[in-house]
């Protein structure tokens, strides 16, 4: 089984080396003549004036949050659906009272207007 | 062929050899990958040119073919401007992390019955968890460049692509229940026998589900607020320029590329041809492999050309009111056939 | 030493460094990325134990997901590091504590014989091994009790999550597109009949709306 992995390490290990390679190529090549700017931080042509890194809305962590627990369900799919023919009705009844939970959880959101973004 | 290659690498000890002949076939999947990519590129810019009544770029090269060579070179010899507040190393990391998953996603990909570099059992789950990690490099990008437009369009990507994962995620349990494999390759066998059984037609609503969020996930028109040009320039990359800008572009593409190919092995019959007889066996596998991606790749081309920005609200609506419910019912819908009706069969 | 044991080997290195950068590090950005680090290594280092599956889940749900959620957090809240370094000295001799704790439990878990007897020599399985397909015949048959009790507790995890973290703003300016696009010309338009032939009123009148305001 390991045998298979090999080549997908390299070929991550390639992936990496392309985008490096190509910014590194970029650096040499390129000229570089920073002024004060040029570096300055983009902002429709007025000076910054705050800091960039602000705090933000609260429902961006909601919709993380939600999305972790509907990631985990769809982590228990996968190994069930390729085996629904072994496990049978049992197994399938059994998914379903799991998703049927999920499901009572996503109406709650649902009503709840978590998904609702204002 | 790798006999010719074992003789002539006789010198090399046993297992370098193995790893010389792995980064050959590598660089033979990665190389062309490249050149669809840039070649993508110039695609876009010719059909969005004709939807729109242009020609599009036709000056550099015969009718503008040597265009995307021009970009790339003049792309090369651009300037890599990194803020003065920003972070150095995780802003010239971003790409690369950007770069990577939509590449090494390509290592368990089919390209028809015997050609495909690593056979995991699991490597659907494997190009899953590659396409989730892509999302870093958005967010690293747009905390790294430490500036506003950079900063938002980073979180309304993130908060999209994650959205829009779920569904993604749903959709394909819906095949796996099908076919009964993680294994691309056997994906596409379970299809065989003619275009009727390919798995476009029994989860249709899946298909459908699965390339608005392919679509999604690569931050490409209608649902791209993430660079939204108008709004906020052009989102998480608003501060890159040159190379390191270029190697983002290289990203998108190539992430559209990928979820085109996909979309192919799993709904579309990958390698096989529509009909199981003679004037279309005679073009080889990888031919309707690649004819077929290109075609689901051309329809991200032409939404582009044609339907208008969705807004912010209306794309996490979609997202989680419309596509997951109807994924979790055509989830609930092929089981209760496969068990209880006398129509299962067209579900296994 | 087979390549397989230099990998093992060289992502379990990986895995204790970024461990380390992890809790020394003062940005606390840097410090999330290098625990995406870990869990990545973590992942490569199942593969090498043949976990394929639990690797691969590793990867998609804690770096494709928990940690975003993290580097939201820690993006997003200013946090600190003078406030937080502060207390390090005084949380100390509990943190140490839990650490010995923690050791020691994991020490007893290895100690214990639920193990099998040849988990130190186990046998590489074949290339046709599926590793998910025997989880998925364990967890939906044998286990099946363990399985419905996590449906509840992520039940309870999304009611929590959105109790603690829902705010609704009433006085947010918010359109509702399907309200929109149902409105019928009666909803917002108003057709007065006016006398044409009146004389002119020179009083102010009151100017007939014909646009009502729009949601």
């Amino acid at each position: 089984m390991l045998e298979n992995y090999l080549p997908i390490l390299l070929f991550l290990a390639v992936g990496l080396g392309v985008g490096a390679i190509a910014i590194s190529a970029g650096k040499v090549l390129a000229p570089n003549k920073p002024s004060e700017e040029k570096l300055s931080p983009y902002e429709c042509g007025f000076e910054a004036f705050e800091d960039s890194r602000m705090k933000f809305d609260v429902r961006y962590y909601l919709v993380a949050i939600l999305f972790i627990i509907f990631d985990l369900e769809i982590a228990f799919l996968f190994p069930w659906a390729i085996v629904l023919d072994e496990i049978g009705v049992f197994g399938f009844w059994a998914m379903m009272l799991f998703l049927g939970v999920l499901v009572v959880g996503f109406i709650y959101e649902w009503k709840k207007g978590a998904l609702e973004w204002e | 062929m790798h006999d010719f290659y074992l003789s002539l690498t006789q010198w090399l000890p046993e297992s370098l050899q193995t790893v010389v002949w792995i980064m050959i076939k590598i660089v033979s999947i990665v190389l062309p990958l490249m050149i669809c990519v840039a070649y993508f590129t110039f695609a876009e810019r010719k059909v969005i040119g004709y939807m729109q009544t242009r020609v599009g770029p036709n000056r550099v090269g015969p009718k503008g073919w040597l265009q995307p060579i021009a970009d790339a070179l003049k792309l090369m010899m651009k300037e890599i401007i990194i803020p003065t507040k920003s972070n150095k190393f995780l802003f010239l990391i971003a790409p690369i992390l950007s770069l990577t998953p939509a590449l090494a996603a390509w290592a368990v990909m089919p390209f028809s019955d015997t050609l495909v570099l690593a056979d995991i059992d699991a490597s659907l789950l494997y190009v899953l968890a590659l396409t989730s990690m892509g999302v870093y490099g958005v967010i690293v990008a747009g905390w790294a460049s430490n500036s506003k437009y950079a900063f938002l369009g980073a979180m309304r990507s993130a908060a999209q692509i994650v959205a829009y994962e779920i569904a993604m995620g749903f959709a394909l349990v819906g095949v796996l229940m099908v076919a009964g494999s993680l294994n691309l390759t056997t994906i596409v066998q379970h299809q065989a026998g003619g275009f009727w059984q390919w798995y476009f037609l029994p989860l249709f609503p899946l298909f459908l589900v699965y390339f608005i969020s392919g679509v999604a996930e690569t931050n490409r028109a209608p649902f791209d607020v993430a660079e939204g040009e108008s709004e906020i320039v052009a989102g998480f990359h608003v501060e890159y320029s040159g190379m390191a800008f270029a190697v983002f572009f290289l990203a998108e593409y190539a992430n559209m590329i990928l979820i085109a190919a996909l979309t192919v092995l799993m709904f579309l019959g990958g390698w096989l041809p529509p009909v199981d007889m003679a004037p279309f066996t005679w073009i080889p596998p990888i031919m309707w492999f690649g004819l077929k991606t290109s075609a689901v790749a051309f329809f991200f081309l032409w939404f582009r050309a044609t339907f208008p920005r969705y807004r912010y609200d209306q794309i996490m609506r979609l997202g989680w009111k419309v596509l997951i419910p109807v994924t979790l019912v055509w989830i609930a819908v092929i089981g209760l056939a496969k068990f209880y009706t006398p129509v299962g069969f067209i579900f296994s | 030493m087979t390549f397989f044991e230099i990998a093992f080997y060289f992502f379990s290195a990986v895995l204790v460094i970024a461990a380390t950068m992890v809790v020394t590090i003062r940005n606390p950005v840097k410090s999330a990325l290098f625990l995406v680090l870990a869990f990545f290594s973590a992942a490569c280092v199942w593969i090498t134990l043949e976990a394929e599956f639990l690797a691969i889940v590793l990867v998609l749900v804690y770096v494709g997901a928990v940690m975003v959620l993290f580097l939201f957090v820690v993006m997003m809240l200013d946090i600190d590091l003078a406030e937080m370094r502060a207390g390090f000295t005084r949380y100390l001799p509990i943190g140490g504590i839990i650490a010995a704790l923690l050791v020691a439990e994991i020490a007893l878990v290895m100690h214990q014989s639920f193990l099998p007897a040849d988990y130190l020599n186990p046998t590489p399985q074949g290339v046709e091994y599926s590793n998910t397909r025997e989880l998925g015949e364990q967890i939906y048959t044998h286990y099946v009790y363990a399985f419905e009790i996590a449906a509840f507790i992520l039940l309870v995890a999304i009611i929590a999550a959105i109790a603690l973290t829902m705010r609704r703003r009433p006085n947010n300016k918010y359109i509702n597109p399907g309200e929109q696009v149902k409105v019928k010309r009666e909803d917002r338009l108003r057709i007065v009949k006016m006398p044409s032939d009146k004389p002119i009123d020179l009083s102010p009148v009151e100017s007939p709306s014909s646009n009502e305001e729009t949601s």
